[in-house]
């Protein structure tokens, strides 16, 4: 728990110093091919029903018969409310947002943070800053691994149809989160 | 005894301009080779008198002349045509042009106003912008954030300007103004940011603020008076809105006012519909949150509330009431009575007397509509006007953090803004409608001010069991409550409707297409594709001797997100998904005006 705790305010801490390289909609619709991505995506180790890869960023869990670990489930959720607005059901994009399932995998983690903290523009179209918005923050792993196996194809769209149970430890921190 | 004599003819001078600035507009509404209010006119009939153009002569019709907007947005609402200028706008940064129609569309003026962009994502579901109002010789623009702008018709100049709201609280505009009599009144969005709706009435010469009325809370903000103000008839008493809310939520309320507004001068009353109580997850705000959900009627002078009806108490669905009102004249039981006419996002089609606000008619207008087993109609009962709600579609009842699934309609309505059109002729409401269901999860969110505070998750499909298509234009009898004839569309139809005295009815698709049907049968008689996808309103007006039919294309707003990658229904297991027609694949951005016409 400690650990992952310091590894969430490492990330924080990351995000405000790392200069943003990529340029506004560089990432948009980006065709992903999973193929070159699997060991971004790859789980090396759980801890308290949450999954990382080698580098301790979040990842997915998808088995084959359909069962996603509960953050992934949480992200569809969460973005459901608070992301499809604009940019479409599912992560596909709409008419005016890119379509997001791809850009998190493209998107570096700490970049893809910082957008939706900071927010950034190009011309007309805008991402907002959700820095201040727990809804949003609280959840922003959950919602990060969902894109992420929305992207790679792990799921489908929908619903997910069955998931692990919500452990002790996403219990308690999204409780200290919330406040 | 001079200066007395002075100052009373200086008086005289000044109400005889203000009425003459309403006579203006009258009469150019009641012109028919003018389009010069977005609604057709204050009874939002969206109908033509022209008939050069009818059902005879559309199959001939053909494109006049262009114009590129320059702007990739939604493109809702419709040009207007005032005294051979024809007025054009855009989403945002919304761009307003003065187009010379003596001069084949040569730009006279072009106003675009300096909005901060922070303004565009705090703008639910796109940059839409329903068009400006004319009155008194200025264009009425109100832009994205929230700036009402005078400008004069003739030469583009700012006259005046007045700030309605703020968008760093979410308070943002979508909607077009409504001018009548010496004022214009203003709506708000920001129903998913927890903002209070309200009206608002600007002196239409000055910009100065006269009264300001909202949705949801305290008897004095609301502007309701407890002994006169009706509900369904009775009188609605002290502090009717707050004492259904839990503690201080109505602060944070919602009941956005982004609608098209109606108005009746000689009852002196305008007509308009609130919008979603704020969060949309309905455990998190227990009451009948009024006045959310509800249909007013308000003194256009002092804002003062005469009558009200709340459709949906309680929203447990985001079933926005701020659908338009169109106002008619018509006998029932031998009796000629004035009617309001009201296609709810809920499903249900409401015929109301608009003098006593009495309720006639609620009956579903997409047979699919399952959420409600309908109004009670009975005005001895308890539950009079309110409708019955199946349990097993009730997000309340199966509680936060539970997946309600199949409930018609979905979130977006059986019909959202896009407005309806009436022909006297026919008697007959021609309505663009969806034909889409969804799964709503409420769970608990903590509200921010100016960040989304909605609460819900949605999964939208076309409706089960029915023709795979999302949407339907019907014609609808609104004194029997019945659909007369329904035309099935792939897509949710989201272009405002044209009747004309033609025996011709008008509409676009999300494809592009505009279509020309015939009043009486439905039958199809004229279809163009057009550049991009059609969320605008069909519009018509006379120059030279000739009538003209324009429509704004351009994909976007609430039909841009849902409908862009395809609607897939998680509930038909993996075969099905991706199965659904993406919009994607038909049309793509766009923003352009195209006006037809007959061959010479």
């Amino acid at each position: 728990m400690m650990r992952t705790a310091s590894q969430t305010l490492f990330a924080a801490a990351v995000c405000v110093t790392l200069p943003v390289v990529a340029s506004a909609q560089s990432w948009s619709d980006q065709p992903v091919k999973p193929a070159e991505h699997t060991d971004e995506v790859a789980v090396s180790y759980e801890d308290g029903g949450i999954y990382y890869n080698e580098d301790d960023i979040p990842t997915y869990n998808a088995s084959e018969d359909g069962t996603v670990d509960w953050m992934t489930f949480s992200g569809f959720r969460r973005y459901h409310s608070e992301c499809h607005v604009c940019h479409g059901p599912d992560g596909e994009g709409s008419t005016y947002a890119p379509k997001i399932k791809n850009s998190a995998v493209h998107m570096d983690y700490y970049d893809f943070y910082d957008v939706v903290v900071n927010g950034r523009q190009n011309g007309n179209s805008v991402m907002p800053h959700f820095g201040d918005n727990p809804n949003v923050m609280c959840y922003l792993n959950d919602i990060y691994v969902y894109l992420k196996a929305r992207g790679m194809d792990a799921v489908p769209r929908g619903r997910p149809a069955k998931k692990e149970a919500k452990s002790d430890l996403i219990r308690e921190m999204e409780d200290a989160c919330m406040g | 005894m001079r200066s007395i004599k002075l100052l009373t003819s200086g008086l005289a001078l000044c109400v005889a301009t203000q009425a003459m600035a309403n006579d203006d507009l009258v009469a150019k509404m009641d012109d028919p080779t003018q389009w010069a209010i977005q609604t057709g006119d204050y009874k939002n009939q969206r109908y033509s008198e022209l008939d050069a153009i009818n059902a005879d002569n559309v199959a001939d019709l053909q494109v006049a002349w262009t114009f590129s907007t320059g702007v990739l947005r939604g493109h809702e609402g419709s040009p207007l045509v005032v005294d051979d200028i024809m007025y054009v706008h855009t989403p945002f940064p919304n761009i307003v042009y003065a187009l010379d129609l003596n001069d084949e569309g040569r730009i006279i003026w072009r106003y675009e106003p300096k909005q901060d962009p922070d303004v565009i994502p705090v703008m639910c579901c796109d940059t839409v912008n329903r068009g400006v109002a004319y009155g008194d010789g200025k264009i009425f623009l109100h832009q994205a954030d929230t700036k009402v702008v005078a400008l004069d018709a003739k030469t583009g100049e700012t006259v005046w300007e007045a700030q309605n709201g703020d968008p760093s609280k979410g308070e943002t505009n979508t909607a077009t103004v409504l001018p009548v009599k010496d004022k214009i009144i203003v709506g708000i969005s920001g129903g998913e940011f927890g903002v209070q709706g309200h009206v608002t009435a600007y002196d239409m010469a000055t910009g100065e603020q006269l009264w300001r009325a909202y949705s949801v809370g305290p008897d004095d903000q609301i502007m309701f008076d407890p002994e006169k103000t009706t509900n369904l008839g009775e009188p609605v008493g002290a502090d009717s809105s707050i004492k259904t809310w839990e503690g201080d939520q109505w602060m944070i309320g919602g009941g956005t006012t982004w609608g098209w507004y109606a108005a009746d001068m000689e009852e002196n009353l305008f007509y308009y519909g609130s919008g979603n109580p704020s969060t949309w997850n309905p455990a998190q705000r227990p009451g009948d949150n009024r006045w959310s959900m509800t249909i007013f009627a308000r003194d256009i002078d002092t804002g003062e509330a005469k009558w009200v009806y709340q459709m949906t108490p309680h929203d447990e669905w985001d079933f926005d009431g701020v659908n338009e009102m169109i106002l008619t004249e018509q006998e029932i039981d031998g009796q000629e009575r004035k009617l309001l006419t009201h296609f709810d996002r809920n499903g249900l089609g409401y015929t109301l007397d608009r003098v006593s606000g009495e309720l006639l008619v609620a009956e579903k207008y997409d047979p699919v509509v399952n959420w409600t087993t309908g109004v009670d109609m009975d005005p001895d009962s308890d539950t009079y006007g309110r409708p019955e709600v199946v349990a097993e579609y009730s997000t309340e009842q199966n509680g936060e953090d539970v997946n309600s699934t199949g409930i018609c309609p979905a979130a977006l309505g059986s019909k959202d803004q896009q407005p309806a059109a009436y022909s006297p002729k026919t008697e007959l409401m021609y309505v663009p409608t969806n034909h889409v269901c969804m799964d709503y999860e409420p769970f608990r969110v903590s509200y921010t001010a100016g960040q989304p505070y909605v609460g819900a998750t949605l999964a939208m499909y076309p409706a089960p069991d029915s023709h795979g298509g999302m949407g339907n234009f019907i014609a609808w009898d609104n004194l029997a409550g019945e659909i007369k004839w329904s035309l099935p569309e792939q897509f949710s139809v989201w272009s405002g409707a044209l009747a004309t005295a033609g025996d011709v009815v008008f509409y676009g698709t999300l494809e592009g297409y505009l279509k020309a049907v015939h009043a009486e049968t439905g039958e199809e008689l004229y279809k163009f594709k057009t550049p991009s996808g059609i969320i605008g309103n069909v519009m018509t007006y006379e120059h030279d001797g000739k009538q003209f039919i324009g429509i704004l294309s351009g994909i976007g707003g609430w039909a841009g997100i849902g409908l862009a990658a395809g609607l897939t229904n998680p509930n038909d297991g993996l075969g099905a998904v991706g199965g659904y027609a993406a919009l994607s694949d038909y049309t793509a951005l766009g923003g352009q005006l195209t006006v037809f016409a007959l061959p010479d």
